[in-house]
Protein backbone atom coordinates (compact mmCIF):
# COMPACT_ATOMS: atom_id res chain seq x y z
CA UNK A 1 0.00 0.00 0.00
CA UNK A 2 1.56 3.08 -0.90
CA UNK A 3 -0.09 6.55 0.17
CA UNK A 4 -0.68 7.18 -3.34
CA UNK A 5 -2.74 4.08 -3.79
CA UNK A 6 -4.64 3.47 -0.51
CA UNK A 7 -6.02 -0.04 -0.52
CA UNK A 8 -9.54 0.09 -0.82
CA UNK A 9 -9.99 -3.49 -1.07
CA UNK A 10 -8.41 -4.09 2.44
CA UNK A 11 -10.66 -6.04 5.09
CA UNK A 12 -10.67 -5.81 8.82
CA UNK A 13 -9.11 -8.42 10.69
CA UNK A 14 -10.36 -9.50 13.77
CA UNK A 15 -13.41 -8.92 16.22
CA UNK A 16 -15.24 -6.01 14.93
CA UNK A 17 -15.50 -2.82 17.72
CA UNK A 18 -19.52 -2.26 15.73
CA UNK A 19 -20.95 -5.91 16.80
CA UNK A 20 -19.62 -4.76 20.08
CA UNK A 21 -21.39 -1.26 19.96
CA UNK A 22 -24.59 -2.96 18.97
CA UNK A 23 -24.82 -5.34 21.49
CA UNK A 24 -24.09 -2.98 24.08
CA UNK A 25 -26.64 -0.34 22.55
CA UNK A 26 -29.24 -3.61 22.74
CA UNK A 27 -28.20 -4.41 26.03
CA UNK A 28 -28.63 -0.69 27.58
CA UNK A 29 -32.09 -0.67 25.35
CA UNK A 30 -33.28 -3.70 26.90
CA UNK A 31 -32.09 -2.05 30.35
CA UNK A 32 -34.10 0.95 29.64
CA UNK A 33 -37.16 -0.73 28.08
CA UNK A 34 -39.47 -1.13 31.30
CA UNK A 35 -38.97 2.47 32.24
CA UNK A 36 -40.35 3.44 28.86
CA UNK A 37 -43.24 1.13 28.51
CA UNK A 38 -44.09 2.36 31.98
CA UNK A 39 -43.83 6.01 30.72
CA UNK A 40 -46.16 4.93 27.61
CA UNK A 41 -48.52 2.90 29.75
CA UNK A 42 -48.77 6.11 32.24
CA UNK A 43 -49.41 8.85 29.57
CA UNK A 44 -51.25 6.15 26.67
CA UNK A 45 -52.42 3.45 28.55
CA UNK A 46 -52.43 -0.49 26.77
CA UNK A 47 -52.04 1.09 23.83
CA UNK A 48 -48.88 3.44 24.64
CA UNK A 49 -47.32 0.86 26.20
CA UNK A 50 -47.19 -0.91 23.22
CA UNK A 51 -46.58 1.51 20.80
CA UNK A 52 -43.24 1.97 23.26
CA UNK A 53 -42.54 -1.82 23.26
CA UNK A 54 -42.87 -1.62 19.69
CA UNK A 55 -40.75 1.44 18.72
CA UNK A 56 -38.23 0.82 21.27
CA UNK A 57 -37.83 -2.74 19.32
CA UNK A 58 -37.64 -0.81 15.93
CA UNK A 59 -34.83 0.78 16.91
CA UNK A 60 -33.02 -1.99 18.43
CA UNK A 61 -33.57 -4.38 15.35
CA UNK A 62 -32.07 -1.28 13.74
CA UNK A 63 -29.36 -0.91 15.58
CA UNK A 64 -28.83 -5.10 14.91
CA UNK A 65 -29.37 -5.21 11.29
CA UNK A 66 -26.75 -1.71 10.76
CA UNK A 67 -23.90 -3.77 12.97
CA UNK A 68 -24.20 -7.34 11.26
CA UNK A 69 -24.25 -5.59 7.79
CA UNK A 70 -21.80 -3.21 8.83
CA UNK A 71 -19.46 -6.19 10.61
CA UNK A 72 -19.53 -8.58 7.60
CA UNK A 73 -19.34 -6.25 5.12
CA UNK A 74 -15.99 -5.21 6.31
CA UNK A 75 -14.60 -8.78 6.66
CA UNK A 76 -15.20 -8.80 2.48
CA UNK A 77 -13.24 -5.35 1.86
CA UNK A 78 -13.94 -1.72 2.75
CA UNK A 79 -15.38 -0.77 -0.20
CA UNK A 80 -17.98 -2.99 0.24
CA UNK A 81 -18.45 -1.95 3.33
CA UNK A 82 -19.13 1.95 2.35
CA UNK A 83 -21.75 0.38 -0.23
CA UNK A 84 -23.64 -1.31 2.63
CA UNK A 85 -23.19 1.43 4.72
CA UNK A 86 -25.15 3.66 1.74
CA UNK A 87 -27.70 0.84 0.86
CA UNK A 88 -28.44 0.01 4.43
CA UNK A 89 -29.28 3.14 5.21
CA UNK A 90 -31.59 3.04 2.75
CA UNK A 91 -32.78 -0.34 3.37
CA UNK A 92 -33.13 0.28 6.97
CA UNK A 93 -35.50 3.18 6.56
CA UNK A 94 -37.55 1.40 4.12
CA UNK A 95 -37.80 -1.07 6.85
CA UNK A 96 -39.01 1.38 9.45
CA UNK A 97 -41.38 2.83 7.32
CA UNK A 98 -42.78 -0.38 5.93
CA UNK A 99 -43.08 -1.46 10.05
CA UNK A 100 -44.92 2.00 11.11
CA UNK A 101 -47.03 1.41 8.06
CA UNK A 102 -48.31 -2.26 8.34
CA UNK A 103 -49.24 -0.93 12.37
CA UNK A 104 -50.65 2.28 11.97
CA UNK A 105 -54.17 1.27 12.08
CA UNK A 106 -54.15 -1.14 14.10
CA UNK A 107 -56.37 -0.67 17.47
CA UNK A 108 -52.84 -1.22 19.77
CA UNK A 109 -50.99 1.61 18.48
CA UNK A 110 -50.61 5.45 18.81
CA UNK A 111 -48.65 7.04 16.34
CA UNK A 112 -47.47 9.88 19.03
CA UNK A 113 -45.88 7.39 21.83
CA UNK A 114 -44.67 5.31 18.89
CA UNK A 115 -42.82 8.01 17.23
CA UNK A 116 -41.50 9.89 19.90
CA UNK A 117 -39.99 6.48 21.64
CA UNK A 118 -38.35 5.98 18.26
CA UNK A 119 -36.70 9.30 18.39
CA UNK A 120 -35.64 9.37 21.93
CA UNK A 121 -34.57 5.73 22.18
CA UNK A 122 -32.62 6.11 18.82
CA UNK A 123 -31.13 9.74 19.89
CA UNK A 124 -30.80 8.60 23.99
CA UNK A 125 -29.04 5.57 23.55
CA UNK A 126 -26.45 6.56 21.35
CA UNK A 127 -25.42 9.54 23.50
CA UNK A 128 -25.92 6.93 26.51
CA UNK A 129 -23.15 4.56 24.66
CA UNK A 130 -21.26 7.95 23.40
CA UNK A 131 -20.27 7.94 27.48
CA UNK A 132 -18.49 4.56 27.08
CA UNK A 133 -16.68 4.67 23.77
CA UNK A 134 -13.78 5.43 23.48
CA UNK A 135 -11.60 7.30 20.69
CA UNK A 136 -7.98 6.33 21.65
CA UNK A 137 -5.40 3.88 20.05
CA UNK A 138 -5.32 1.87 23.28
CA UNK A 139 -8.94 1.10 23.55
CA UNK A 140 -10.70 1.01 20.20
CA UNK A 141 -13.90 0.43 20.31
CA UNK A 142 -15.69 0.60 23.77
CA UNK A 143 -13.29 1.25 26.83
CA UNK A 144 -12.58 -1.33 28.87
CA UNK A 145 -14.24 -1.36 32.36
CA UNK A 146 -12.26 -3.13 34.47
CA UNK A 147 -9.96 -1.21 36.48
CA UNK A 148 -7.48 -3.59 35.87
CA UNK A 149 -7.00 -3.50 32.32
CA UNK A 150 -7.53 0.33 32.13
CA UNK A 151 -4.24 0.28 34.73
CA UNK A 152 -1.96 -2.00 32.73
CA UNK A 153 -3.45 -0.95 29.31
CA UNK A 154 -0.36 -0.08 26.99
CA UNK A 155 -1.11 2.07 23.81
CA UNK A 156 2.38 1.22 23.04
CA UNK A 157 2.00 -2.74 22.75
CA UNK A 158 -2.22 -2.69 22.00
CA UNK A 159 -1.87 -0.71 18.65
CA UNK A 160 -4.07 -3.21 16.50
CA UNK A 161 -7.15 -2.38 15.51
CA UNK A 162 -9.52 -4.94 16.14
CA UNK A 163 -8.30 -5.73 19.79
CA UNK A 164 -9.17 -4.34 22.94
CA UNK A 165 -12.75 -4.16 21.77
CA UNK A 166 -14.07 -4.80 25.22
CA UNK A 167 -18.13 -4.64 25.98
CA UNK A 168 -18.31 -2.59 29.01
CA UNK B 1 -83.77 19.80 -11.12
CA UNK B 2 -82.78 21.15 -7.30
CA UNK B 3 -82.03 17.53 -6.15
CA UNK B 4 -79.54 17.40 -9.35
CA UNK B 5 -77.83 20.49 -8.55
CA UNK B 6 -77.88 19.62 -4.56
CA UNK B 7 -75.90 16.55 -5.96
CA UNK B 8 -73.71 18.12 -8.39
CA UNK B 9 -72.58 20.40 -5.27
CA UNK B 10 -71.58 17.41 -3.03
CA UNK B 11 -69.65 15.71 -5.59
CA UNK B 12 -67.66 19.01 -6.09
CA UNK B 13 -67.32 19.39 -2.26
CA UNK B 14 -65.99 15.52 -2.39
CA UNK B 15 -63.49 16.33 -4.95
CA UNK B 16 -62.37 19.64 -3.79
CA UNK B 17 -61.60 17.73 -0.66
CA UNK B 18 -59.66 14.51 -2.20
CA UNK B 19 -57.94 16.67 -3.92
CA UNK B 20 -56.87 18.65 -0.58
CA UNK B 21 -56.30 15.12 1.12
CA UNK B 22 -53.83 13.98 -2.34
CA UNK B 23 -52.24 17.30 -2.02
CA UNK B 24 -51.35 16.75 1.71
CA UNK B 25 -50.55 13.43 1.21
CA UNK B 26 -47.87 14.41 -1.72
CA UNK B 27 -46.93 16.91 0.60
CA UNK B 28 -46.15 15.28 3.60
CA UNK B 29 -44.54 12.53 1.59
CA UNK B 30 -42.38 15.21 -0.49
CA UNK B 31 -41.05 16.56 2.72
CA UNK B 32 -40.23 13.02 4.25
CA UNK B 33 -38.19 12.70 0.81
CA UNK B 34 -36.26 16.08 1.58
CA UNK B 35 -35.20 14.96 5.20
CA UNK B 36 -33.99 12.13 3.75
CA UNK B 37 -31.80 13.38 1.42
CA UNK B 38 -29.29 15.54 3.47
CA UNK B 39 -28.88 12.81 5.92
CA UNK B 40 -28.21 10.41 2.47
CA UNK B 41 -25.33 13.15 1.46
CA UNK B 42 -24.06 12.98 5.16
CA UNK B 43 -23.37 9.35 5.03
CA UNK B 44 -22.60 9.11 2.01
CA UNK B 45 -19.79 11.66 3.07
CA UNK B 46 -18.74 10.24 6.09
CA UNK B 47 -18.46 6.98 4.76
CA UNK B 48 -16.30 8.08 2.15
CA UNK B 49 -14.05 9.27 4.06
CA UNK B 50 -14.29 6.30 6.54
CA UNK B 51 -13.36 4.46 3.57
CA UNK B 52 -10.28 6.52 2.90
CA UNK B 53 -8.82 6.42 6.17
CA UNK B 54 -9.33 2.98 6.36
CA UNK B 55 -7.60 2.06 3.31
CA UNK B 56 -4.73 4.21 4.12
CA UNK B 57 -3.95 3.23 7.28
CA UNK B 58 -5.87 -0.65 8.06
CA UNK B 59 -3.98 -0.83 11.54
CA UNK B 60 -7.40 1.70 12.50
CA UNK B 61 -9.53 0.40 11.13
CA UNK B 62 -11.29 -0.28 14.21
CA UNK B 63 -11.68 3.42 15.59
CA UNK B 64 -12.73 4.32 12.09
CA UNK B 65 -15.28 1.63 11.93
CA UNK B 66 -16.22 2.75 15.95
CA UNK B 67 -16.36 6.86 15.08
CA UNK B 68 -18.16 5.73 11.50
CA UNK B 69 -21.09 3.79 13.11
CA UNK B 70 -22.09 6.48 15.71
CA UNK B 71 -21.46 9.03 13.04
CA UNK B 72 -24.28 6.90 10.59
CA UNK B 73 -26.83 6.38 13.83
CA UNK B 74 -26.45 10.12 14.51
CA UNK B 75 -27.44 11.06 11.10
CA UNK B 76 -29.96 8.20 11.08
CA UNK B 77 -31.49 9.92 13.34
CA UNK B 78 -32.48 13.13 11.12
CA UNK B 79 -34.35 10.99 8.77
CA UNK B 80 -35.89 9.13 11.39
CA UNK B 81 -37.14 12.63 13.09
CA UNK B 82 -38.19 13.44 9.51
CA UNK B 83 -39.68 9.83 8.99
CA UNK B 84 -42.06 10.61 12.11
CA UNK B 85 -42.85 14.18 11.94
CA UNK B 86 -43.89 12.61 8.55
CA UNK B 87 -46.23 10.28 10.36
CA UNK B 88 -47.80 12.34 12.47
CA UNK B 89 -49.17 15.03 10.11
CA UNK B 90 -50.32 12.49 8.19
CA UNK B 91 -51.70 9.86 10.67
CA UNK B 92 -52.01 10.94 13.65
Amino acid sequence: MTATNPDAFGRLEGPAPVAAIARDLVRRGLIIAPVLIGLGAVGWQTEGAWSVAYGLALILINFAIAAYVLSAASRISFALMGAAALFGYLFRLAFIFAAVWLVKDASWVRLVPLGLTIIVSHLGLLFWEMRYVSSSLAHPGLKPTSPSIRHTANPHTNRNSSEGATPS
Amino acid sequence: MSSITAAAQVLAQLDADAQKAADAASSAGFAYGLAAIGPGIGIGYLVGQAVQAMARQPESAGQVQTTMFLGIAFTEALALIGFVVFILLKFA
